[in-house]
């Protein structure tokens, strides 16, 4: 009987060449990352242990990204002591303000992952990583804290679903579009515990950026990890930038699933995910017309380098419309650097729009946009619970880039091609 | 988190609000599909083990509480047919280690889901603070 990738991986990690889905394993970490707030919260648990090292120093990747530039005093003051604990245990991939990014976005640009790793990451949407063809998921403070001194997680092997995409998407329709419509049809409990797996003839032709963004909402669905196989376009994005040597795998003909979901995009429509789940999604048409007080632009699903790209082609010699604010928040520092010289800071600048340096901040309501009572957002990122954003009657519509750009010159939710062609 | 010795008086209040009044340290608790489900917080298996539960034994658990139980170290045993068949107040034998159940009360014997060695070292160990310790040498 054949193994899917991601059994094959855990399989490889745990010292075996057959795993079986619910089984337990003791697996080998290839690259572990800790947040601000999660390595925090793992340091009051490393005391505990009494562990003196990381297991190794090149292996970890630590991130600051929720709480940066310091938000208040009290954010401050948790992470001066985790920036002393670096340094002591001189971990070299260390991002701190100004030079770093969200978690989930430096980890692949930076080529800290790569095919066929196992990563492990102090944050729910570590699942992003696996967009380069890596199994990699999230864990807890505790958790987080064994894995950083023995470099080992144990594991229930997830069974997995294939998601198989045919055809070509039309204009502005994104990765974003692919995960909503998924998610959508299976809910938020549709992959409970389980690793999706995306696939098919679309996938051939969506970059990288498209492959984050699907893996990066796999938790939306509740699954454990997300994972496309690599190919040509993997293999370009991973060369030059990998820090080590990387593995290729496959699912086998024969692998087995929980379930098999085909999709037709060829006449898909950008989506929007409704207030408050990321399940209740709809073509954008539907929700056209609604009044918006802040358009977001930004996160580990959404603040890359092509989703500013599409945005600014949009929003180029135009202005958010007076009613509304928007808000553009570059992914990584390097994402950042590009977009400036690029001139697309230039574009949403001079359109209205705040610009910030990387930070997770407005995307779960910390700082940097936080919305206010009865206030409707658009926004790029992957979560729209009551309070995720801000205030509790706050309300939030999930959506692409171009939906965004186009929505924040109306002041309206709008259909990209309402504010021009592709 | 909060010290789970003073979440051990809330223990279970959700399902049955006089838990604490009828359980007592060293009984365990025999539940249903599911347990633990809507928790993803530590505090939810280390309230348990604070009031002094020896094991939990269900038909199954929610995966983020079966994580948690372990790394906290609760024991906790799956085994829909001694879940199903001991009722309450029956006086039952456990170890975990083997997968044993043993109810003396009627004199019936189930074999839990086996767990492999490294999880019953984890969980023996009391836990992944612990288990971490000792792999590092520190006790």
């Amino acid at each position: 009987m054949g193994m899917t990738i991601t059994e094959k991986i855990l399989a490889a990690h745990a010292g075996r060449t057959v795993v079986e889905p619910g089984e337990f394993i003791v697996a080998k970490v290839d690259v572990v990352m800790g947040n601000d707030g999660s390595t925090a919260g793992a340091l009051a648990v490393w005391k505990q242990i009494g562990a003196e090292r990381v297991f190794d120093p090149e292996r970890v990747a630590i991130v600051f990204d929720h709480f940066v530039p310091n938000k208040d005093i009290q954010a401050a003051n948790l992470l001066t002591p985790v920036r002393h604990w670096v340094r002591q245990q001189a971990i070299r991939h260390f991002f701190d303000e100004g030079r770093t990014g969200i978690a989930h976005t430096i980890l692949p640009e930076q080529g800290l992952v790569g095919p066929g790793d196992l990563m492990v990451g102090g944050d729910s949407h570590s699942c992003t990583n696996g967009a380069v063809g890596a199994f990699a998921t999230g864990v807890g403070s505790t958790d987080l804290a064994s894995i950083l001194a023995l470099g080992e997680v144990w594991l229930k092997v997830p069974v997995s679903q294939r998601f198989v995409y045919h055809g070509t998407p039309g204009p502005f329709v994104m990765g974003k579009d692919l995960i909503l419509a998924t998610i959508g049809r299976i809910g938020i409990d549709g992959a409970l515990y389980q690793a999706m797996e995306f696939a098919g003839p679309t996938m051939s032709g969506l970059s990288m950026s498209d492959r984050l963004t699907m893996c990066n909402m796999a938790i939306e669905a509740g699954a454990k990890s997300g994972i496309i196989a690599p190919d040509g376009i993997t293999l370009d994005y991973v060369r030059g930038r990998a820090k080590r040597p990387w593995r290729v795998y496959a699912s086998d003909p024969d692998a087995r699933y929980a379930a098999l979901h085909e999709f037709d995009v060829g006449d898909l429509r950008p989506q929007v995910a409704k207030p408050f789940s990321p399940d209740n999604v709809v073509p954008v048409d539907e929700v056209a017309g609604t009044p918006l007080d802040q358009v977001f632009l930004g996160s580990c699903t959404n603040g890359k380098l092509e989703d500013l790209r599409i945005a600014a082609g949009l929003l180029r010699g135009k202005k958010v419309h007076p009613d509304t604010r928007m808000i553009v928040i570059p992914a990584s520092q390097w994402i950042y650097t590009q977009a400036l010289k690029e001139g697309l800071l230039e574009i949403f600048a001079e359109a209205g729009a705040a610009v910030s340096t990387p930070t997770c901040g407005a995307c779960f309501g910390g700082h940097m946009g936080v919305l206010g009572a009865g206030e409707v957002c658009l926004s790029t990122t992957n979560r729209n619970f009551v309070g995720r954003m801000g205030d509790p009657t706050a309300k939030v519509y999930l959506a692409n880039p171009a939906v965004a750009a186009a929505s924040a010159v109306r002041g309206v939710i709008t259909v990209p091609e309402a504010e021009g062609p592709a | 988190m909060r010290d789970p010795a003073q979440l051990a008086p809330h223990v279970m209040e959700g399902i049955d609000p006089e838990f604490t009044k009828h359980a007592r340290p060293g009984d365990l608790i025999v539940a249903g599909k599911n347990f633990g489900c809507g928790s993803s917080r530590e505090t939810a298996p280390a309230a348990i083990r604070a009031f002094g539960i020896d094991c939990v034994i269900a038909v199954s658990f929610a995966r983020i509480f079966l994580r948690n139980a372990v790394n906290i170290g609760l024991p906790i045993l799956e085994c829909p047919a001694a879940a199903r068949a001991i009722r309450n107040g029956d006086e039952v034998e456990v170890d975990v280690a083997a997968g044993r159940i043993v109810d003396r009360t009627t004199g019936a014997t189930f074999e839990a889901t086996a767990f492999p060695p490294f999880m019953r070292e984890l969980m023996a160990a009391g836990g992944l603070v612990p288990y971490t310790r000792r792999r590092l040498g520190l006790v």
